[in-house]
């Protein structure tokens, strides 16, 4: 009883939030509703037992892409009524698709209720260990059959940190003072840059 | 009871919601960028909801994978955006024609 009035709870909110997400007049109201969507699919998330995905969901989505997204939204300077104009233009258009995409994905929702196509069943080989925690059971997978598949993970990650920071990483046109010059730091050598004296007592340094 | 079915049609219902908010906002490539979340959230929802209820882990295994796509796209798209803006001093979308595309 506790989980159905848990789900529709979580549900509900999950829809109310996505819709004022892609409604909202400010677009940061749009990413403040975005994180409460996110918030609530970690609900649904945690009530099927997947806590991993919805822990990360927390972190890696409302942690740090919606915080993106509310910095670029507040950073860049954007006349937001202009880009409003032709919302209403669009929206029977808009409504038509996704009422027909809504109606293809109940009737296919329908016909797996009605019985499951013999696509190939789960063999086993990945079922969740009893007496295990979600998280266990995941990095023993994740570690072993899926290695390779994780650290491509990784490397998409490290081409995407360095193309966004090569992308807006700006020059600045004039040399201000300071300005680091690596071409001359490494022709420096140390003949050119230290002389030996031996300096008699009571005589200075000529420099 | 909650089935699965329940599960697939919340997923259904805010996919539909992120194509729509795509159509909506033809203008506004920060929404159309958050619509592309909800999408990839409603997708994550159904790869999870399956991998709960067939007793197999490989869906959360790929909702991660999912997660971390979605994470880099969001962060280059937001770059691109932003030196978008620095050169053109808006984001309207739909007179991006310099690379005659």
């Amino acid at each position: 009883m506790i989980q159905a009035i848990a789900f529709y709870m979580f549900a509900v909110l999950l829809i109310a939030a996505g819709t004022l997400t892609i409604m909202s007049r400010n677009p940061v109201h749009s990413v403040l509703w975005l994180i409460v969507s996110f918030f609530n699919a970690a609900g649904l998330m945690v009530l099927v037992g997947a806590e991993f995905i919805a822990m990360l969901l927390v972190i890696v989505y409302v942690g740090a892409v919606a915080v993106l997204f509310l910095f670029v939204v507040m950073m860049l300077n954007i006349d937001f009524a202009e880009l409003r104009a032709g919302f209403m233009k669009n929206f029977p258009l808009g409504i038509a698709i996704a009422l027909v995409l809504l109606a293809e994905l109940i009737l296919g929702i329908g016909a797996y209720g009605a019985g499951v196509l013999e696509l190939g069943t789960p063999d086993g080989s990945a079922a969740p260990l009893l007496g295990r925690s979600n998280i266990e059971n995941i990095g023993a997978l994740l570690y072993s059959d899926y290695l390779f598949l994780f650290e491509a993970a990784g490397l998409i990650l490290l081409v995407a940190m360095v193309g966004a920071i090569v992308l807006t990483h700006r020059e600045r046109a004039t040399a201000h003072r300071g300005h680091q010059d690596i071409g001359k730091q490494n022709r420096r050598r140390p003949e050119d840059a230290t002389v030996n004296t031996r300096p008699e007592v009571g005589k200075g340094v000529q420099l | 009871m909650i089935g699965i079915e329940h599960y697939l049609v919340v997923s259904a219902v805010l996919f539909v919601l992120g194509v729509l908010g795509i159509f909506l906002n033809r203008k506004n490539i920060i929404v159309i960028l958050m619509a592309i979340e909800l999408i990839l959230l409603s997708v994550n929802i159904n790869l999870v909801a399956f991998s709960a209820f067939l007793g197999d882990l490989t869906g959360q295994i790929f909702a991660m994978f999912v997660l971390t796509v979605a994470a880099g796209e969001a962060a280059i798209g937001l770059a691109i955006l932003v030196i978008y803006f620095r050169q053109r001093g808006t984001i309207a979308v739909d007179d991006v024609n310099r690379m005659k595309g």
